[in-house]
């Protein structure tokens, strides 16, 4: 029996989009039984886009971001990045995929506590085979981390930590880059130097942005803007 | 609120049984060990005891001769004069199938010890008239099998003894009425001449002092002790280790317990108390396991201790409290050294202290510091003691100073080694690679150190073994170049033999020896033909001018190694023989294998000085081809016992097999401190990867597989054991040298050339990274098998 080929339409709009979620369902079982955190999530992003994820505390965003990320499996649904079903792909492709095509920022325990801030920087832009010690030079001087290349990162404060985290990222040029509250541990002036950085970066290499965050006035900044409510989105 | 606390500090374990279960392993192992070699020590000990006080001597003055045997006139005159002392003859003597001590004494004066009083009844015209009668212990009895009279059952008597009549046994040694010692019995009359009158060349020997086989077999469990002791420091590294890491996994614990107001004191004093339960559960277990690895050694400790020493030790354990005490002991103390450490560093920890990886690093780069000192002083100790050390106990401690001192600087130069990889690797992944092993080096250290003590111990000791091996494999061709070797077992029929042989040999060498004291120490003083055998195939290691025609002529003698080395005595020196005179040294030979003192000297000095020396054991030179033939003729023609011969090749074989069996304990520990220490290298892995998922959750979301992080964890375990080991092999040659150039000088009495066997250290290679591998894959299959949802807890917050 052969599979019914998809509507053209949708292979356009996947050949187009960077990253594009259809119905998206998560449940985490826990004690007191299953808890369904995703109820069918839909959107799509397109190269160069960036869209806000908002929603309160427990909400599912990180949860989200990680299904989008290939890093766990969601219960129902699909997640495209550049075309490709995730969840057809196997490990080594899910990885390579993370190498290549992504850029990751955590809310924590982003960084190689083996490896100095200047290693740290660099290390995903070698694995993906594009090391440019010029940009790295130039990332670490607008993200303020020039002073602290030789440190490691438990030497680091929380928001310096994510810095290097979001300079990583930058550097290894991603398709899309999924980002979990990245300036959560900044200041005001700071996060908003960061986030700068973050959207131009990312405009100027054609990526796009999911960028979760809690803050409306950055939510604003950004091309869209998700909200997650009950396990599904809604534009807010 | 200590049972909240409690509880909470307990769950730690129920969270990782693996981990108690390695704490628990490694100290029961530990236990095991150490106690399993002081229960062989035990034994033996009382092994000897049992045999003082068999003849009650052990409470007793006694009387002996200098110059080896007492003369019966002494005797006489001593009883004449009113004293009253108990004649004994003591000899080593071949019966039946083996070698037994025979203990030969005077049932009408001999004190009241367990002979006198707990021996079975017997009829007692039969022990006092020949062929006489024989009381010995069961197992003496079946393995002498066959004797030339009967044997009675004894267990009093200690094992390879057996009791018979005075005349009996000097018979059967070929004393004539030679007395070994007599033993000065309680109760003498008031007014008896003073002894120092009577028999001035006698000497009066309290009991107290050490029996000569006590001071005899000293160096031998010396040896035991100082490898069970290995294994216990090898043990307890595991402990450590184990230990340390808990306590820095639930220092979160620690923290909110303290946030909550729980008092310092009293959790330092909960995490004591479950210290010393551990020991009190692993200690048992220890104990147990200890017993059986002693009972299973013992038999061939025992068969050592007798054909080496002719110590009578059996080969059947028996329980006794006090060692199992001694054990507990050992291992409450040793997990209280274990875990002190770490108790100490809560103690100074502020509330706050965050669980960071690099913290515990830089924390232990200042343990590097004071590691590497003391490595350094240690090693400052070593040198000294090369050079200035003597005694056996100066060369444990150089041992010990060696050992401890490589082991300190195990983790500095693997550092070392790490960062020089760390600055030659190419891409970001091996880099990593050295960057993580070297981060994660404090926590394996310990286990590392267990691992390079363990091999370079088996390398050492493999060394020293095998270079023993093939010095006395070469030694023995020499010595025994002989074809035959036939002895009688009387006077008459030693003559009929030689008148036998004269016609039908090419030489007949006589082995006719006396027993005496030469320089204070027991000796044998053997007569010795002038034949070529000795001129050309004798072992010497030094020699004057014309060794062997001084010797023929009386003018000069022979010394054993062991005799030269502890006398003092070389080529120039003299020595006095008693009743024979002053000689002097002519040479040294080497003597591999026998504990005591050895003199040769010309054959008609020897027959003038000890005319009554039995004269049943011959070595003859023949066409080797004619021996089994002559063998045939012997029997036949003069009624000699298979037994009582042998051709070259069984005299080698069975000198071979005493040898081998000396070394089965050794090897055996080696073997088990080297499962130790695979055991910890496998703890501390186990552990650390419970630790190790924040570390390896970034590199994983940023695109390496968990297969590959698997590979790269296996391949750390396998690099750090092969530096590990390429590191123990200078040591082991260091701690073999330390074996045969001091060790074995002081022990047991002769050095031996250093010879180096790199097959069998590609052997030892291949089995520690086998044992790494086995003790690696665990975790690294467990991280490849890894849910990613165990991995992704790591970025979720709050978890
Ligand atoms: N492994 C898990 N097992 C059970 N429940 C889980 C698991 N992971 C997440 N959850 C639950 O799923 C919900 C969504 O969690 P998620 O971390 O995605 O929230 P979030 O929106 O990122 O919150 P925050 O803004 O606080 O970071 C939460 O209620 C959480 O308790
Ligand atoms: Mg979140």
């Amino acid at each position: 029996m052969t599979r019914p080929s998809p509507p053209p339409t949708g292979s356009e709009v996947a050949a187009r989009a960077a990253l594009e979620t259809r119905d998206l369902v998560k449940r985490f079982r826990t004690g007191e039984g299953p808890v369904e955190v995703l109820r069918g999530v839909s959107f799509t992003l397109t190269p160069g886009q960036s869209l806000a994820l908002t929603g309160e505390s427990g909400s599912g965003k990180s949860t989200l971001l990680h299904i989008c990320a290939g890093l766990e499996p969601a219960d129902d649904g699909a997640v495209l990045v550049q075309g490709h079903d995730i969840a057809r792909l196997s490990e080594a492709e899910s990885a390579a995929l993370r190498r290549g095509t992504l850029g990751l920022v955590f809310q924590q325990f982003n960084l190689i506590p083996s490896l100095d801030v200047d290693r740290n920087l660099s290390f995903q832009a070698r694995l993906a085979g594009h090391h440019d010690p010029a940009r790295i030079a130039a990332l670490a001087e607008r993200l303020g981390l020039a002073a602290l290349l030789n440190r490691y990162p438990e030497e680091l404060s929380g928001g310096q930590q994510q810095r290097v985290a979001i300079g990583r990222c930058l550097a290894a040029r991603p398709a899309v880059v999924l980002a979990d509250e990245p300036t959560g541990n900044l200041d005001e002036a700071t996060g908003d130097a960061v986030l700068d950085l973050l959207l131009e970066a990312c405009r100027d290499a054609g990526a796009a942005l999911l960028l979760v965050t809690h803050s409306q006035r950055l939510a604003a900044r950004c091309d869209g803007r998700l909200h997650l409510q009950s396990g599904r989105v809604a534009p807010a | 609120m200590t049972a909240a606390a409690l509880s909470a500090l307990l769950g730690h374990w129920r969270r990782h049984p693996v981990q108690l279960a390695m704490l628990l392993a490694g100290l029961a192992l530990a236990t095991a060990l150490w106690s399993g070699v002081q229960a062989l020590n035990a034994e033996a000990r009382a092994a000897y005891d049992r045999a003082g006080a068999l003849l009650g001597e052990a409470e007793l003055s006694r009387l002996e001769a200098p110059a080896g045997l007492i003369d019966p006139a002494d005797y006489i005159a001593l009883r004449r004069a009113g004293w009253r002392v108990s004649p004994i003859v003591e000899g080593r003597a071949d019966l039946g199938a083996t070698r037994v001590t025979l203990l030969g004494i005077d049932p009408l004066t001999a004190p009241a010890g367990p002979a006198a009083t707990d021996l079975p009844e017997a009829d007692p015209a039969a022990f006092l008239v020949p062929p006489g009668l024989g009381f010995a212990a069961p197992e003496t009895i079946r393995e002498v099998g066959e004797a030339p009279f009967p044997l009675i059952a004894a267990p009093e008597v200690p094992v390879g003894q057996v009791l018979v009549d005075i005349a009996i046994a000097q018979a059967h040694l070929g004393l004539g009425g030679q007395i070994s010692r007599l033993t000065i019995l309680p109760g003498q009359p008031r007014f008896v001449p003073p002894l120092a009158e009577l028999v001035p060349h006698l000497q009066r020997v309290d009991p107290g002092e050490e029996t000569d086989l006590a001071a005899l077999t000293d160096s031998f469990h010396l040896n035991l002790t100082a490898f069970g002791l290995l294994s216990f420091a090898v043990g307890l590294f595991i402990v450590h280790a184990a230990v340390g890491l808990a306590f820095e996994q639930r220092r979160p614990v620690f923290r909110t317990l303290r946030a909550l107001g729980l008092p310092l004191r009293r959790l330092m004093a909960l995490l004591a108390a479950e210290m010393l339960l551990f020991g009190l559960l692993a200690g048992s277990a220890g104990l147990v396991l200890g017993y059986l690895v002693a009972g299973a050694l013992l038999p061939d400790v025992a068969a050592t201790l007798r054909g080496l020493y002719g110590a009578p030790v059996p080969g059947a354990l028996a329980f006794r409290p006090e060692w199992a005490a001694a054990g507990l002991a050992m291992a409450m103390a040793g997990v209280l050294v274990a875990g002190g450490q770490s108790l100490a560093q809560l103690a100074r920890l502020p509330i706050l202290a965050p669980a960071q990886p690099r913290a515990w690093a830089r924390a232990s780069g200042r343990a590097m510091r004071l590691q590497g000192a003391g490595a350094v002083a240690l090693a400052l100790v070593a040198l000294t003691l090369t050079f200035r050390g003597e005694g056996l106990v100066a060369g444990f401690v150089l041992l010990a100073a060696l050992l401890l001192s490589a082991a300190l600087a195990v983790p500095l130069v693997l550092a070392a080694l790490l960062s020089l990889g760390e600055r030659l690797a190419r891409g970001p992944v091996a880099h990593w690679f050295w960057a993580d092993s070297r981060q994660n080096l404090p926590r394996l250290s310990l286990a590392l150190m267990a691992l390079m003590l363990a091999l370079a111990a088996n390398i050492g000791v493999g060394t020293m073994v095998s270079s023993f091996r093939a010095t006395f494999i070469g030694w023995l061709d020499q010595r025994l170049a002989a074809e035959l070797y036939v002895t009688a077992r009387t006077e008459a029929e030693g003559e009929e033999l030689r008148a036998f042989l004269e016609p039908r040999s090419d030489a007949i060498l006589p082995v006719w020896y006396a027993e005496a004291t030469v320089a204070g120490r027991p000796a044998r003083i053997y007569g010795t033909k002038d034949h070529a055998t000795f001129r050309d195939h004798w072992p010497l290691i030094a020699e004057g001018p014309n060794p062997w025609d001084r010797l023929a002529a009386g003018e000069g003698v022979m010394i054993n190694e062991q005799l030269a080395r502890s006398a003092d005595l070389w080529p120039g020196d003299a020595v006095v023989l008693p009743g024979a005179g002053r000689f002097d040294v002519a040479g040294v030979y080497s003597d591999y294998g026998n504990p005591n003192a050895q003199v040769m000297l010309g054959i008609d000095a020897f027959l003038a000085a000890f005319p009554r020396a039995p004269r049943l054991s011959h070595a003859v030179r023949m066409d080797p081809d004619e021996v089994p033939a002559m063998m045939a003729q012997l029997q036949d023609r003069l009624g000699l016992p298979a037994t009582m011969m042998s051709d070259q090749a069984q005299a080698k074989a069975v000198s071979l097999q005493i040898f081998e069996r000396t070394f089965v304990v050794t090897r055996a520990l080696n073997i088990l401190t080297l499962s130790v220490a695979a055991l910890a290298l496998f703890a501390s892995l186990v552990t650390l990867s419970g630790m190790r998922m924040a570390q390896l959750a970034p590199l994983w979301a940023l695109g390496l597989t968990r297969a590959r992080l698997a590979a790269l964890d296996l391949g750390r375990g396998m690099v750090l054991a092969a530096l590990t080991a390429v590191l123990a092999l200078p040591v082991g040659l260091a701690l073999a040298q330390v074996l045969l150039a001091v060790i074995n000088v002081q022990a047991f009495g002769w050095r031996l050339p250093l010879q180096l066997f790199p097959g069998d250290w590609l052997t030892l290679g291949f089995w520690a990274l086998l044992a790494a591998l086995a003790a690696c894959a665990l975790p690294a299959l467990k991280l490849a098998r890894s849910a990613p949802a165990d991995l992704i807890r790591v970025f979720v917050q709050e978890r």
